[in-house]
């Protein structure tokens, strides 16, 4: 029961992490195609500068939480996944930097840089994910030992570069639909037109990426076991089709809710269809990480549950009071006035 | 070269760099605190455009400290999956509530406060440096005891072929860990303080804005003061933990090679590592390493020879890292006393300013030495007595640590030299001439 609470909690941290930071992941890409001054490149920097680096400890703490309640799977995984996960972390510095270092000097060459450097930083990251995450549904070549026969080029087959657009469109829609709420008038409007196109282009990537689940994965297998289960697909195709209503209906907000709601559902799908493993084996199941093979003492997962019952809800508050503070509007008035 | 030596220069070259700039994000976060406090209680605008020059600086060193600490985290599992397996029950757990805990708050309201200038009443933002500070070295508390697990693992059973968590008490509470944390803490609010007084001295040197420059100076050097004092003393207390914990560790810092009662410390040694001996030592101190180890000038202090050479640490960087950071310990201490004296004299001691412009490096070497010390010094062991660096590794190719130790060197470097030099920039160029906002 332990092992099954945190293996939720484990999940659910990953899809808040998608959840937030994915919006910032996708306007580090849109910063470079969107903005026609650097006016309205400036009020996309200011968007993402007060919460990208909170946003980003959502990522630490799923990476903590891997290390804390299923130090095993955390052993196997990251040494597995190791190329594309040093090259995550390269890419999400570089975004980090390139956020901060941008304003530093007024130059026109310094800050298209920097714009570059968030491009890249952003877009790998976007596209690593859905990779890494695709790849683990599907399962990796661990041996007996938890060492991984294949290579980096193996991580990218048909169903892992699925997961990497997915993500990549997922996040670019976010990101899209957060900068509609947070601005005005033609940029806003842009923005909007953008979010619809993305969203098409995304339905089709979804249905496709959900297809290709069944052939690829055994993920179906616990929802045709446990029908009820069922209600989290159908929650995500819901929400992605609120957006494109909400759209209709020019309430970006809600489009917004809803594309957060997609991204936690579709992460929660795998997540789910993994269980009880956490990251299977493709060469014999028996050689899966699972949470029985890998999970932390009775006594650490519970001490760590303590602690994450008390500061998890607290972070959620306290970032959502952040984010509250930070809802105004972005306009071309007020976007010179920030910060230093 | 294999994959576990290239694994630790990995890992030593990214926590080397992370450590550049961990320090100054937490003494300087107190600083700022209190530079913002001081300006809600007495309404003097000097102590905004305080916090509003030195706080340009803490963003940019922020942020450098934040990204390399990401990749610290993750390398755990990447380069170390066999430690991370053996140990993640325990140690796992201390980086995963340090995330929750700490780190969460840190960044949420760092963005608040780099944004909300503006928007927050003045109060309100020196409330939200607050929880910055507080939180920063609230994070230093869990990697620390984090840290202190592996230098001196408590509360844990052998069990399903790892270590098993039995007291998480013991491992939060245990001696070591709290005095390394202080002695290390203070060590960062020293190299904060250094930072602050160097920059002040460059622009007092030039004459330029010689109130504000004063007041910063003056508040930085009683808080490194303080901290320089507290340091050494609890150095020294760590430095008993060491000798009562980690006895090879304790042989190495002195290069003591033979177990002998009234162990002396010899004011000039150098180590032999070849033949088991000191090549030269010379102006011994009788009995001063029994003393200061054990408190006691008779006590036996086991030396180096007591162990086979594979049980041994690195004896002549440890030794001479040792050197290093005691050294400049006590030219901190003296330096901080100095200042406090002439404190209200600093104008016409235009010597000591330079000293002190000059000194901004000394810290961030003493700390890098610290380190070396605690972690070489810890060789071979990756735990100590528990497990061997060399059991610790990842099952990888050569090829794929060897490609991302180049990545992490490249990254690493321009990073640094660019976050060098903005801070150059940002330290020369001076606060904002005008009452930076009116609301």
């Amino acid at each position: 029961m332990l092992e099954t609470t945190w293996f939720v909690l484990w999940g659910v941290l990953w899809a808040v992490y998608f959840m937030l930071d994915g919006f910032d992941l996708g306007l580090g890409v849109l910063q470079r195609f969107l903005p026609k001054d650097e006016t309205e490149k400036r009020i996309i920097y200011s968007i993402m500068g007060p919460v990208w680096d909170g946003n980003e400890v959502w990522l630490i703490t799923a990476g903590g939480v891997t290390f804390a309640a299923f130090p095993k799977t955390y052993a196997v995984m990251f040494s597995s996944l190791y190329s594309a996960l040093l090259l995550l972390l390269f890419a999400l510095i570089i975004r980090a930097v390139a956020l901060e270092f941008r304003g530093q000097v007024d130059s026109p060459a310094w800050r298209k840089l920097w714009d570059n450097a968030a491009l890249i930083g952003s877009f790998l990251p976007a596209l690593l994910l859905g990779v890494a995450f695709a790849n683990i549904f599907k399962g990796i070549p661990i041996n007996e030992h938890g060492v991984n026969q294949g290579s980096l080029c193996s991580l990218l087959n048909p169903y892992g570069l699925a997961g990497g657009v997915l993500f990549v469109l997922l996040f670019l829609l976010h990101g899209a639909l957060w900068l509609a709420v947070r601005t005005t008038n033609d940029f806003q409007a842009r923005a909007v037109r953008l979010s619809g196109r993305l969203w098409s282009v995304l339905l089709v990537v979804a249905v496709l990426f959900l297809a290709l689940s069944r052939a690829f994965t055994n993920l179906w297998t616990n929802y045709i076991n446990h029908p009820v289960l069922l209600l989290i697909p159908f929650g995500a195709v819901c929400c992605l089709l609120w957006i494109r209503i909400s759209l209709a209906r020019k309430n970006c907000l809600a489009a917004w809710v809803s594309s957060a709601g997609v991204i936690v559902l579709c992460t929660l799908f795998g997540v789910v269809g993994l269980y009880p493993n956490l990251l299977p084996s493709s060469l014999n199941p028996d050689w899966s990480m699972s949470i029985y093979n890998s999970s932390s003492s009775p006594l650490t997962l519970k001490i760590m549950l303590g602690v994450a019952l008390v500061f998890v809800p607290l972070v959620i508050i306290y970032q959502f009071m952040v984010y509250r503070f930070f809802s105004y509007k972005v306009t071309r008035e007020n976007v010179a006035e920030e910060v230093y | 070269m294999d994959v576990v030596f290239l694994s630790r220069l990995q890992f030593g070259i990214a926590a080397c760099f992370h450590f550049l700039f961990v320090p100054l994000t937490l003494g300087l976060s107190i600083l700022l605190a209190i530079m913002e406090t001081r300006y809600v209680q007495t309404g003097d605008e000097d102590y905004r455009r305080m916090a509003r020059f030195w706080g340009k600086l803490f963003v940019i060193n922020f942020v450098v400290g934040v990204v390399t600490g990401l990749t610290l985290e993750f390398q755990f599992g990447t380069n170390w999956s066999r430690y991370s397996a053996y140990v993640g029950d325990i140690f796992g757990s201390l980086l995963a509530i340090e995330a929750s805990v700490a780190f969460f708050l840190e960044s949420t309201f760092m963005g608040v406060w780099i944004f909300g200038w503006k928007r927050l009443s003045p109060k309100a933002h020196a409330t939200v440096m607050w929880l910055v500070a507080v939180a920063s070295s609230f994070s230093a508390v869990w990697i620390i005891i984090a840290n202190a697990w592996m230098q001196h693992p408590v509360g844990y059973v052998i069990r399903n072929g790892r270590a098993e968590l039995n007291d998480f008490l013991a491992v939060v509470t245990q001696p070591f860990a709290w005095h390394t944390l202080l002695h290390t803490l203070s060590g960062a609010y020293v190299l904060a303080a250094f930072f602050v007084m160097g920059v002040s001295a460059y622009h007092l040197l030039r004459r330029y804005e010689i109130t504000l420059y004063t007041k910063s100076f003056r508040l930085a050097l009683t808080f490194g003061l303080i901290f320089a004092i507290v340091a050494a003393v609890h150095g020294h207390y760590n430095g008993g933990e060491v000798a009562r914990t980690q006895p090879t560790k304790l042989a190495a810092m002195e290069s003591h090679w033979e177990t002998e009662k009234g162990a002396p410390i010899y004011l000039l040694a150098i180590p032999d590592e070849k033949n088991n001996r000191n090549a030269l030592q010379i102006l011994p101190i009788p009995g001063a390493l029994s003393m200061l180890a054990y408190h006691s000038p008779s006590a036996e202090v086991k030396g180096l020879n007591h162990w086979p050479k594979e049980e041994r640490p690195p004896v002549a960087l440890t030794f001479i890292s040792f050197r290093l950071m005691v050294g400049l310990g006590m030219l901190f201490m003296g330096l901080t006393i100095l200042g406090w004296i002439i404190r209200h004299r600093l104008m016409e001691n235009g010597w000591f300013l330079k000293i002190m412009l000059y000194a901004i490096p000394l810290p961030y070497i003493a700390l890098q030495a610290g380190w070396v010390v605690a972690e070489v010094g810890r060789q071979p062991w990756i735990v100590y007595g528990v497990m061997k660096t060399a059991d610790a590794a990842s099952p990888l190719a050569v090829s794929q640590v060897a490609v991302s130790l180049v990545g992490f060197i490249a990254i690493y470097g321009l990073l640094s030299i660019v976050a060098f030099w903005l801070l150059l920039k940002a330290a020369r160029k001076g606060p904002e001439t005008a009452p930076a906002i009116t609301l």
